[in-house]
């Protein structure tokens, strides 16, 4: 497509256009009504003028017959600019006037008619005119008439006028609207070549703001923040799959060590067995891992999932608390749960349960120091109010997490030394915290001096404002929320 | 237990033949429809006990097919199979009309304990009991007491639950994610087999001591609880 057909394509062209036009036609009706409306009054004055020449005329042929009227034309037409006078006896021959001859369009006519005329004496063009014949007593016939070249020329300065100012307009018109469209193109074009450049995977482009804030920098602004979204979340995927390749292949590896330990020929059938057994709990932890994995990438992903509703968190905390308080009891660790006050929250009674049973889980792992020191076997559950928010808190008085390390534990597969060695998958805080932005809320990670304490912050839900599905698509990924 | 009448309704033939000669294994016995439509006319005009369907079938998908069973009237107890397993996915199962739902993949021992379970609650009907018997245990919901040998134990109220869940499925196996399901109404991983405690501490209190123990665990599926003396 040439610049210029592009150009008469835009939609800044095409309405520049269509009002060029509707002004055009506009000032043509304007222009026409008035030329129309002066010559209906022109008109009307030279018929009332004629008119009234005639009556007195007439008068005057009564009171002294037609010498005095003779007499009366010859003063008349003496003066400049004069109007048309013309008296005839009955065989037609002038008596007095200073037109020429009686136009034949005239003849045998009462009405006032335009016709054309040429001067007595003169041999001057013929001239256009408005004349009326009245028939006196005797025959004779009087001609009154109007030059009407001023009138003339008056329709010859609106039409002229009429064309003028339309080829200014449709000049000016043209040129404006192609500026504006051109204006209009050039940003349009730079968005499209940098989405053009996105598209061919360069996501770290972002498209050109003008700075006007007008309705192009909106767009380009929205469409901006849309990228930067999904960057994030392919930025979460990539990472999603390093990870994946990183820490899967370890079990993977052990489960087909297992899977040839059973193939091995000297082996009994016991041990086949056992290696069997074997293979479906590494496969079991397998299928775990990637439950967790597309559970937090859905979580993170923020697409809310069904099956939400209105619960009590600290029945929640009451449920998972009882669940884990055998568990507890059995590794000689004390669960204290303490979740009294009813709050209500919007959300996902399932994820919530989880994330709650991975931090108590977590914290009977890796929060109970190995001595037998009764006050450090402990860990507390509680479930309490803190302004709009409910909080559910896990806290243990183990060894802690240094400041630097909090940050990086809530990321996937991340493990720290001290843990390495024992069973998990290191998804259980990624999940949490994961289900925690999810709901709108957040997972902050503190120093219980000594010990972890782990807190879910999640809105309360009549303070929670209603979030319809749409405008979940353009709501800022958590990250960046927190960094604006 | 008597010979269930199984329909597997599965795409993936090599799972299904897999299915169908375990059930069979079993001593139950399994039909096998490769897609929604040849499943939907065997689900309508066969006599079965339990159906297993795949959540995603050719022609016409597992959902559809479970509400158009429905409308026709056809009660017959359904379990999905789903490979989707998101949050959302039992929600949206249960709401079209199944009886239980189980994520790929799965054990066998599993699926095989909740089609039992279907199946039995298809021929006792929807009644509730109110009192239960296993052997000399015995349990009363209405005024919430438990007995053995006519010696009251004392439970926690979770306990009551667990062993009330047990006792009405006596004879069957019980799986922990059923337990976890029913006695404490949560499917998530509970990441460490808390179940098992509460099952050893459930134990301890109504076995111990006692020659003829009655809450076996079954190995690689779950519990039972059982009268080993009959």
């Amino acid at each position: 497509m040439t610049a210029l057909g592009k150009l008469f394509r835009t939609t800044v062209f095409k309405l520049s256009l269509a009002y060029l036009c509707t002004f055009a036609i506009g000032a043509g009706l304007v222009l026409g009504g008035v030329g129309w409306n002066v010559k209906k009054l022109l008109d009307e004055q030279i018929a009332q003028t004629i008119d009234a020449d005639i009556r007195g005329l007439s008068e005057q042929y009564s009171e002294g017959g037609i010498r005095q009227l003779v007499e009366v034309i010859q003063r008349r037409t003496r003066q400049p600019s004069a109007s048309l006078y013309l008296v005839t006896n009955y065989a037609g021959v002038t008596v007095a006037g200073n037109v020429a001859s009686l136009p034949e369009q005239l003849v045998g006519k009462r009405d006032l008619v335009e016709v054309s005329y040429q001067r007595a004496g003169e041999e001057t063009p013929r001239h256009r005119a408005l004349a009326r014949v009245f028939v006196l007593p005797g025959s004779f016939r009087l001609l009154v008439g109007h030059d009407i070249e001023d009138r003339e020329t008056l329709r010859n300065i609106l039409g002229r006028a009429l064309i003028t100012s339309l080829f200014w307009l449709v000049l000016i018109g043209t040129l404006g609207g192609a500026f504006v469209a051109r204006r209009v193109l050039k940003r349009v074009d730079a968005i499209s070549d940098s989405a053009r450049a996105i598209m061919t995977g360069d996501l770290t482009k972002r498209l050109p703001l003008a700075g006007t804030g007008d309705e192009l920098d909106r767009l380009a602004a929205s469409v901006n923040v849309m990228l930067e979204r999904i960057t994030a979340l392919m930025a979460g995927l990539k990472e999603v799959s390093d990870n994946i390749a990183h820490d899967l292949k370890t079990p993977l590896t052990r489960l087909r060590m297992d899977a040839e330990q059973a193939l091995r020929a000297r082996s009994s059938p016991e041990e086949q067995r056992a290696a069997l057994e074997k293979i479906i709990e590494e496969s079991d932890s397998l299928i775990r891992i990637f439950n967790a994995l597309l559970m937090i990438a859905r979580a993170e992903a923020g697409t809310q999932p069904e099956g939400m509703s209105e619960f009590d968190v600290s029945e929640i905390a009451r449920d998972v608390g009882e669940l884990y308080d055998a568990l507890a009891e059995e590794r000689e660790v004390k669960l204290i749960v303490s979740a009294e006050e009813p709050m209500m929250i919007h959300g996902n009674r399932e994820l919530i349960g989880q994330a709650l049973a991975n931090l108590i889980d977590n914290a009977l792992k890796y929060g109970v120091s190995e001595s037998s020191d009764h006050d450090s076997r402990a860990v507390t559950l509680e479930a309490r109010r803190n302004g709009e928010s409910a909080e559910l808190v896990v806290a243990d008085r183990g060894v802690g997490i240094m400041p630097a390390d909090r940050a990086r534990v809530v990321d996937r597969f991340v493990r720290l030394e001290n843990s390495r060695t024992r069973p998990g998958s290191g998804l259980g805080l990624s999940l949490a915290a994961a289900v925690a932005h999810l709901h709108g809320g957040e997972l902050r990670l503190e120093d219980n001096a000594p010990g972890l304490r782990v807190v879910i912050s999640l809105p309360l839900s009549h303070a929670a404002p209603v979030r319809q599905p749409a405008s979940q698509l353009i709501r800022p990924p958590p990250d960046l929320r927190k960094a604006s | 237990m008597k010979a269930m009448r199984i329909l597997v309704i599965e795409d993936d033939v090599e799972a299904a033949n897999y299915l169908v000669k375990a059930f069979r294994e079993e001593g139950h016995v399994a039909d096998h429809a490769a897609d929604g439509i040849d499943g939907y006319a065997a689900a309508r005009d066969g006599d079965y006990d339990v159906l297993v369907v795949d959540r995603m079938l050719p022609k016409m998908d597992g959902l559809t097919l479970i509400a158009g069973l429905r409308t026709q009237k056809i009660e017959t107890p359904v379990l999905i199979l789903s490979a989707l397993g998101q949050v959302d996915d039992r929600v949206k199962g249960l709401r079209a009309g199944s009886d239980d739902y189980l994520p790929k993949p799965y054990a066998f021992s599993e699926l095989l304990a909740r089609v039992e379970v279907l199946a039995r609650r298809k021929s006792s009907g929807s009644g509730e009991e109110t009192h239960y018997r296993v052997g000399d245990l015995e349990l009363d919901r209405l005024s919430h007491k438990l007995t053995r040998s006519g010696k009251e134990i004392i439970v926690q109220p979770r306990e009551f639950r667990l062993l009330e869940y047990l006792m009405k499925h006596a004879g069957q196996v019980v799986t922990r994610t059923m337990l976890l399901e029913n006695v404490w109404d949560y499917h998530f991983d509970p990441q460490t087999n808390v179940i098992d405690v509460h099952i050893s501490r459930l134990r301890a209190k109504i076995d111990k001591g006692r020659e003829a123990p009655l809450l076996h665990t079954v190995r690689g599926a779950g519990y039972m609880i059982r009268d080993s003396a009959r």
